[in-house]
């Protein structure tokens, strides 16, 4: 009873914050201008397929990245010794406890067409090389070839996908490594001893047992990368227009349309529903499938 | 006799400045049930560890069929273990767990099938093959461990304290199925535990250790009717350990009196401790005893009493089934077979007086031996 009474605030608190915004926002997906009801707002939706795709598409690539980063990261960080776990944890955290913003807006003075990355390349003269490889090369294929002054970097979707991954790698890192960290040494040793070797090992003892780590990870970088508006704003210079930026347009701007807002969320809320569902179901059932 | 099978020789370990094996030298016989028995902390699993390939000795020799496999890691020893507490793949159902080792011995899928069925039935779980880890109770997943140990057909198998978080009745009944699947299945067995009814029950050589030290090996008889010192004569059974002097051949001394005895080979006078086992004494009336002492403590144990009787301020533990009451002034007669006579050691005068006896000594030992399960 005692433990009942203390969920009380919490509960109270989803019901003003959590379940009657989500409600809300289905209202207003749900009418017009005019506050009647209406199916206008989904049915005009098809003109941002583009949008969803490409949003899809960035954090699809961002995922990725960061698990191809982050797993290995995790899986050998695992097998080391208490001291070095704990620094490299922190070193991982680090970053995030410094305003999102500020990193944000550091990787673009880092990446403009006359940023650090850039003079630092040519000092090293790495643009000319490039310059020196590029003429010759136009000059075997008789093509006219105009020289670089700068590698561009800002406002492609290739620096999107970079700030994704550098904000959202801890959250890939930190589930998987603590799901690997947890596995009991001596189903290890109970496999070696069953004559697998370390190959044997990690395919069927520790990839399957660490793919709930690695579920959740992915839950935490894709749904934030799909969602957000800050980083594709100031990485992508507004070239490459995502969700979050879309919908950020319903609320502020001139294009004021918060129906259409709402409905947009609806729908992104419902595609990741979708694929989380999907996810789940075969990192539960599948693991069989997965290691043969 | 059979042939030898597993050698360590002067095997030392040291963790650190810890010295975990002291100059171990031990042989283990083709098909013997061999068990290492000792207190938490006495090497035993280390000992287990170093034959499954897990641990390298600091310095030593470890020989495997008159092979040294010192630096062969665990995956290609020809040895399987039933780890403390299972280890079982929780990924895996339990035919997948059972026929792990055979997919990477490559196994042809009709002959896997085969084994995996044969050993799941020889541990009483045939049909169980598609059941996940979880839904098994703590007995079942231990026979799957041990199905997944033996259907590889290793020439030993190794158990660390495989029993060890079964309840009382359970570790009875696998006590008596592991011994029949050791002699269906006719490989050698090296069995690590703590629990000395255990060892008495199940082995044909048992090896005490204690601090990283052989101090017996011998069969259970031989431990338990002979043992070596009084921390082996403490740590199987019970056991009251007096100091005595060796008077001549079948006479000792203890309590300035002289008792007949069957032992003999020690120097005229050498100081010597005794051990009489609690089930070795009867009481009888004090004019016919030969020592006489005060009951200070009377426990029911159900087949009998534990007596604890107060000899001049020494207290022995007398297990009989006739009831004397505390304060009761009795006599004890002790036949001459039921002295045994141990050459003075390191642990004299450490163990075998009962004057801190308690009713809950089994339960304070109990809860010792939980403390082992870190190791």
């Amino acid at each position: 009873m005692k433990n009942k009474l203390l969920g009380i605030p919490y509960i109270i608190w989803m019901a003003i914050f959590v379940v009657a915004p989500l409600i809300l926002v289905v209202i207003f997906a749900f009418t017009g201008r005019n506050g009647g009801f209406t199916l206008e707002n989904f049915s005009t939706m098809n003109q941002y397929v583009g949008v969803f795709g490409d949003s899809f598409l960035l954090a699809l690539v961002a995922t990725m990245a960061c698990i191809f980063i982050g797993y290995p990261l995790a899986y050998f960080l695992s097998r080391e010794n208490a001291a070095l776990k704990g620094m490299a944890m922190m070193l991982i955290m680090l970053p995030m406890w410094m305003n999102f913003l500020l990193r944000t807006y550091s990787w673009m003075s880092l990446l403009e067409d006359t940023g650090l990355l850039n003079r630092l390349f040519q000092a090293i003269h790495l643009i000319d090389l490039v310059n020196v490889i590029g003429s010759s090369m136009a000059g075997l294929l008789n093509q006219p070839y105009e020289p670089i002054e700068f590698f561009h970097m800002i406002n492609t979707p290739g620096a999107v996908i970079l700030g994704m991954v550098y904000n959202f790698l801890p959250f890939m890192v930190l589930p998987i490594f603590s799901v690997i960290d947890k596995i009991d040494h001596r189903v290890i040793e109970a496999a070696q001893d069953l004559g697998a070797d370390s190959t044997v090992v990690f395919r069927r003892i520790i990839f399957p047992l660490s793919l709930p780590g690695v579920l959740s990870g992915v839950t935490m970088v894709f749904i934030p990368s799909v969602s957000t508006f800050v980083i594709s704003g100031l990485l992508g210079g507004g070239k490459t227009m995502l969700l979050g930026d879309l919908i950020q347009m319903q609320f502020s701007g001139n294009t004021y349309n918060p129906n259409l807002g709402s409905a947009i969320s609806l729908v992104m809320m419902v595609i990741v529903l979708v694929c989380i569902s999907i996810m789940n179901r075969f990192g539960s059932g599948g693991e069989e499938a997965v290691v043969l | 006799m059979s042939k030898e099978l597993i050698r360590l020789s002067d095997c030392v370990m040291k963790f650190d400045d810890d010295l975990i094996l002291d100059h171990i030298n031990l042989y283990i016989n083709d098909k013997e049930f061999l068990t290492l028995l000792g207190p938490s902390g006495c090497g035993k699993t280390t000992t287990l560890r170093i034959i499954g390939g897990f641990q390298k000795p600091t310095s030593g020799d470890v020989f495997f069929d008159g092979v040294r496999i010192n630096d062969l890691p665990p995956h290609k020893r020809k040895v399987n273990t039933v780890f403390q507490k299972y280890a079982l793949f929780t990924h895996m159902n339990i035919f997948e767990n059972v026929a792990f080792g055979l997919r990477i011995a490559k196994i042809p899928p009709k002959e896997l099938t085969v084994r995996v069925e044969e050993a799941l039935t020889l541990v009483n779980l045939g049909g169980y093959g598609k059941r996940t880890v979880d839904s098994l109770s703590g007995g079942q997943q231990q026979r799957v461990a041990i199905a997944r140990a033996i259907v590889n057909r290793p020439q030993v198998l190794l158990l660390d304290e495989p029993l060890g978080a079964l309840d009382l009745k359970l570790r009875k009944d696998m006590q008596i199925e592991l011994k029949k699947i050791q002699q269906q299945v006719g490989i050698t067995f090296v069995y690590v535990t703590h629990d000395q009814e255990e060892a008495l029950s199940m082995s044909d050589t048992i090896v005490v250790m204690n601090q990283g030290r052989i101090q017996q090996i011998g069969t259970p008889q031989d431990i338990y009717n002979e043992p070596k010192n009084a921390f082996v004569a403490d740590f199987i059974g019970e056991s009251n350990i007096i100091d005595g002097i060796m008077h001549a051949d079948g006479v000792v001394g203890m309590y300035g009196k002289r008792f007949p005895c069957l032992d003999s080979g020690f120097s005229p006078n050498e100081p010597v401790d005794v051990v009489i086992r609690p089930e070795d004494i009867d009481i009888v009336p004090v004019e016919q005893g030969q020592l006489t002492g005060v009951v200070t403590e009377v426990t029911f144990k159900g087949v009998h009493y534990d007596t604890i009787v107060d000899f001049r301020g020494f207290k022995w533990l007398i297990q009989t089934t006739d009831y004397s009451p505390v304060g009761a002034k009795i006599g004890v007669k002790i036949d001459p077979d039921g002295f045994h006579i141990m050459k003075k050691s390191r642990y004299s005068g450490m163990f075998g007086d009962y004057s801190s006896y308690s009713a809950e000594y089994d339960e304070l030992s109990e809860s010792a031996e939980d403390s082992g399960d870190e190791e």
